[in-house]
């Protein structure tokens, strides 16, 4: 540990912050403001986020294709998806005569929510976190299965047959795949000993654990990889929006800012994956150390933890969307023999292999 | 007679859950409606609905000359248009009995062949596109441009190019034509495989298409599947081979079969078409003899009464030309058999009993272009 | 097999068909009630094996409908035209040849569609392109006003 303590403690800040509104207000009142705070500070970090993920996405398939991805509304076309965005929020919403009003209207927010949720528990950097539960690792995962009920109220309340087929496909692919992440997440809990996601953090300051977890737990990385971007609806699993198959599955009839909501949530949704998987796998914002280089070691350290969160969140988001854009899809009894007849056996073995070998030790 | 109407025989149960597939949809190509009955994900029959862009243009050709019936062919598969010329043009030359310069016969080889690269390309990026592989689309059309170059340089238009005329060629080709081609085929010799790494190899794809829908050859040969379509069945339909025109029998060129009769076999057939199409033009295109680009023709055409049918192979398969004329400067009754019309009714045999996304497959994999369909 | 083989061996197996001379390809015109048996044994003939039906239209010559079909086999790459005469313009019926060749079932269709030639049997006969209550475009007789200038 002692070659980490050069990092910047967020908890500093934060600590600082909280003593100087105890000494302004009243207790209640500081616990009131503190969660609007933390609840604008996110509000503002999602709405840029997601549209930082949009143009990032439109840029790297715009690379994959030989062309150049947006590039005329503001510098290198960064202000592009302000734009669309702007154009999304000016749009109709297009009212569906025969649809179920209340839960169509509903879907958006359970999708939007449900990721709002998970990313709460996500370390951003050292001491930042809006909340480090003891069974983070068991949040996440609880909280961001909770968004195929939107997609699945979407589907049926839409009255469309697209937009029921697919939200079925979808409900079967995220209840399938919902496991097999559960199980590549729990081989790193078995390793680590703790699902808090600081204390898993923590645990790889002399190693991250796709490094220390032997082969194992690179095979629990790849599972967790594939089985996250099938839950997150994307290519090349991206079965329930299948625009060449059912036009665009279950948000067909979803317009303007309804639309919007889905079409953020995916991204937030790609960037939580991707997040977790650098936090359990990568180290989160632990910096990159090699053995005994004492000098090199402590050059990495000065770069800012929160930096080193991002570089490793965004590789993640780039191997998600370098998948998206290079594989056909697959067909829908493809993806679930995938899971059932691969993957989850695979997660299982994979499991006890692990557990093995931390009860004898042999990790490092 | 017209006030009668005659009822579909196949009941469609409540029960049924029937989707509309089109007339808009991403993946049917154009405006064309399959009437698909589902059960779960399984597809129970397909009837297939056109006429969602019928033009009447078999109607229309009897009002007018046949100089300008070349225009309107170029419309019906407009991928292959340059064929589509040259089965009007072979048909009136044939009863004319007026032979072509050479000249002209290795251009019209050269431009066939082309042609028939340019849309493969497209298929190959739209079929990459129905299988959800979305990166194809931009490689497929990045090689496309070059060739639309060339026919932009020769003919002044990139698709609907209605170069060729009774008797010959509209004018000369560009002095850069000859060039221009060598270029394209030294280039695109290299891309080709890049379209094998980018989506033949891969295993999803693999899967994908394998083994789905598979087409027999005697259903072939029974549902009139021409093209490379057919071929990907073992019907070896190749009218460039057994039947040839212009230049096809001054060159040297292999007829693409495969027995699978899978989507796999049928996609092979198109990628090796490509290869094959690519030695075509070698062989020809530097030894083009000089000489007059059109056969000396009469303002009027008329041609003596009687009956002329002519046939070409275009990009998807058999174009048939059927010209019942009464001696005037129009046709009395002019018929095109083209050949996305015959490989549409394949459908429901090929994709009843599978998933959607293998109707998908299937359909991309039979190369469907729907004004040829409704004319 | 050459042209004149082909009309040979044609003549023997329908005594009682017509051959018009100077024609591009091998024609044969059968009268309407012999056309299945016709078809059937073009099919199934084992010299002839037309197996192929490249196309399948009509003409309406004014004083009566001409169905045509155009046949290939593709083991001997031989191709011929069957024709038959339809004098009813009234009721013009025929029987289908979906059953022998599974192709013809749209093409039928389709001259359903524009010539209002009806086709016995067929499994499912019904407008491909134009709406029920339009008229047969490609009847010689067919006016429409609204939409066609005469010259």
């Amino acid at each position: 540990m002692s070659s980490t303590s050069t990092i910047y403690d967020f908890s500093t800040l934060t600590g600082s912050i909280d003593a100087a509104l105890h000494n302004w207000m009243s207790p209640g009142l500081v616990l009131t403001a503190e969660l609007v705070l933390v609840g604008l500070i996110f509000l503002t970090f999602y709405a840029l986020l997601g549209l930082f993920l949009v143009y990032l996405e439109r840029k790297v398939c715009a690379v994959m294709q030989n062309r150049y991805g947006p590039n005329r509304v503001g510098p290198l076309g960064l202000l592009q998806t302000i734009a669309d965005l702007i154009k999304l929020l000016m749009k109709e919403l297009i009212p569906i005569r025969k649809a179920d009003q209340f839960l169509f209207n509903l879907a958006p927010f359970i999708v939007i929510i449900a990721s709002f949720m998970a990313i709460a528990a996500t370390p951003f950097a050292k001491g930042l976190q809006a909340v480090d539960l003891n069974i983070g690792v068991f949040y996440v995962m609880a909280v961001s299965s909770l968004g195929v009920v939107g997609i699945l109220l979407a589907g049926w309340s839409s009255n469309s047959k697209y937009s029921l087929i697919g939200a079925m496909r979808s409900g079967a692919q995220i209840v399938s795949y919902e496991l097999s992440v559960g199980l590549s997440l729990l081989a790193i809990v078995v390793f680590s000993g703790t699902m808090q996601l600081s204390g898993i953090v923590e645990s790889q300051a002399d190693g991250w654990w796709i490094f220390k977890g032997h082969i194992p737990a690179f095979i629990s990385f790849v599972i967790f990889l594939v089985a996250s971007t099938a839950e997150i609806n994307r290519g090349p699993f991206d079965l329930a929006e299948a625009e060449s198959e059912l036009t665009a599955g279950f948000h067909t009839e979803y317009s303007g800012i309804k639309f919007a909501f889905f079409f953020l949530a995916e991204y937030i949704n790609m960037f939580i994956v991707a997040a977790i998987g650098a936090t359990v796998f990568l180290g989160g914002w632990m910096p990159f150390h090699i053995g005994n280089w004492e000098a090199f070691n402590h050059v990495m350290d000065f770069i800012p933890s929160m930096v080193w969160f991002f570089l490793k969140t965004f590789f993640v988001v780039y191997l998600i969307m370098w998948f998206k854009w290079t594989f056909p899809r697959l067909r829908i009894d493809q993806l679930l023999t995938l899971e059932w007849k691969y993957l989850m056996p695979i997660s299982l073995i994979n499991i006890v292999v692990i557990a093995f070998i931390v009860l004898m030790g042999w990790h490092f | 007679m017209s006030e009668e109407i005659i009822k579909n025989i196949i009941v469609r149960e409540n029960e049924d859950y029937i989707i509309n597939m089109g007339p808009q949809h991403p993946s049917t190509h154009g405006v064309l409606r399959l009437e698909v009955c589902l059960q779960g994900e399984t597809v129970k029959y397909i009837i297939p609905h056109i006429g969602y862009i019928h033009r009447g243009i078999e109607k229309m050709c009897e009002a007018i000359t046949y100089q300008q019936i070349i225009h309107l062919t170029d419309r019906m598969d407009y991928l292959s248009a340059h064929m589509n010329n040259e089965a009007v043009c072979l048909c009136v030359e044939n009863a004319l009995q007026v032979e072509v310069p050479e000249r002209v016969k290795y251009i019209r080889t050269i431009l066939d062949e082309l042609n028939r690269l340019a849309s493969h390309q497209l298929w190959w990026s739209a079929f990459g596109m129905d299988l959800g592989a979305l990166t194809t689309f931009f490689y497929g059309l990045r090689d496309r441009e070059m060739i639309l170059d060339i026919f932009e340089e020769s003919f002044g238009s990139r698709l609907l190019h209605s170069f060729n005329a009774p008797g010959g060629l509209m004018h000369d080709v560009h002095p850069n034509f000859q060039k221009g081609i060598k270029d394209f085929i030294t280039y695109f010799r290299k891309k080709l495989p890049e379209y094998d790494q980018l989506l033949t190899g891969n295993v999803i794809f693999q899967q994908r298409a394998k083994g789905i829908g598979i087409m027999s050859r005697e259903k072939a040969i029974a549902y009139g599947v021409t093209g490379p379509s057919g071929r990907g069945s073992g019907f070896s339909c190749d009218l460039r081979k057994y039947a040839p025109y212009s230049a096809y029998d001054k060159v040297q060129f292999n007829e693409i079969l495969y027995t699978e009769g899978d989507t796999l076999a049928r996609y092979k057939v198109r990628m090796d078409e490509m290869w094959e199409s690519m030695n075509i033009i070698e062989q020809l295109v530097d030894n083009i003899p000089e000489g007059d680009y059109t056969a000396k023709m009469k303002p009027i055409i008329k041609l003596p009464a009687g009956e002329y049918f002519q046939r070409v192979e275009t990009a998807r398969g058999e174009l048939a030309v059927y010209i019942v004329s009464d001696g005037n400067k129009t046709p009395y009754r002019m018929k095109f058999r083209s050949p996305n019309f015959s490989n549409l009714f394949v459908m429901n045999e090929l994709a009843a009993g599978g998933k959607i996304a293998d109707l998908i497959a299937i359909s991309g994999s039979l190369d469907l272009v729907i004004p040829d369909i409704d004319r | 097999m050459y042209k004149q083989e082909l009309t040979d061996l044609l003549k023997e197996l329908f005594p009682e068909a017509e051959f018009p001379e100077n024609t591009q390809l091998t024609e044969m015109v059968v009268t309407s009630e012999k056309l299945h048996y016709a078809a059937h044994l073009l099919k199934n003939n084992k010299n002839l094996a037309f197996n192929y039906l490249i196309s399948l239209t009509a003409v309406d010559f004014k004083e009566n409908m001409t169905v045509v079909y155009h046949l290939e086999s593709t083991d001997y790459h031989h191709t011929m035209v069957l024709k038959t005469v339809l004098t009813n313009r009234e009721h013009p019926a025929i029987d289908t040849v979906s059953d022998i060749w599974p192709t013809a079932d749209p093409h039928e269709c389709e001259v359903f569609d524009l010539f209002g030639i009806r086709f016995n049997n067929h499994p499912m006969l019904r407008r491909l392109f134009l709406n029920d209550d339009y008229g047969f475009p490609l009847r010689k007789d067919f006016r429409d006003e609204i939409n066609i200038i005469e010259r």
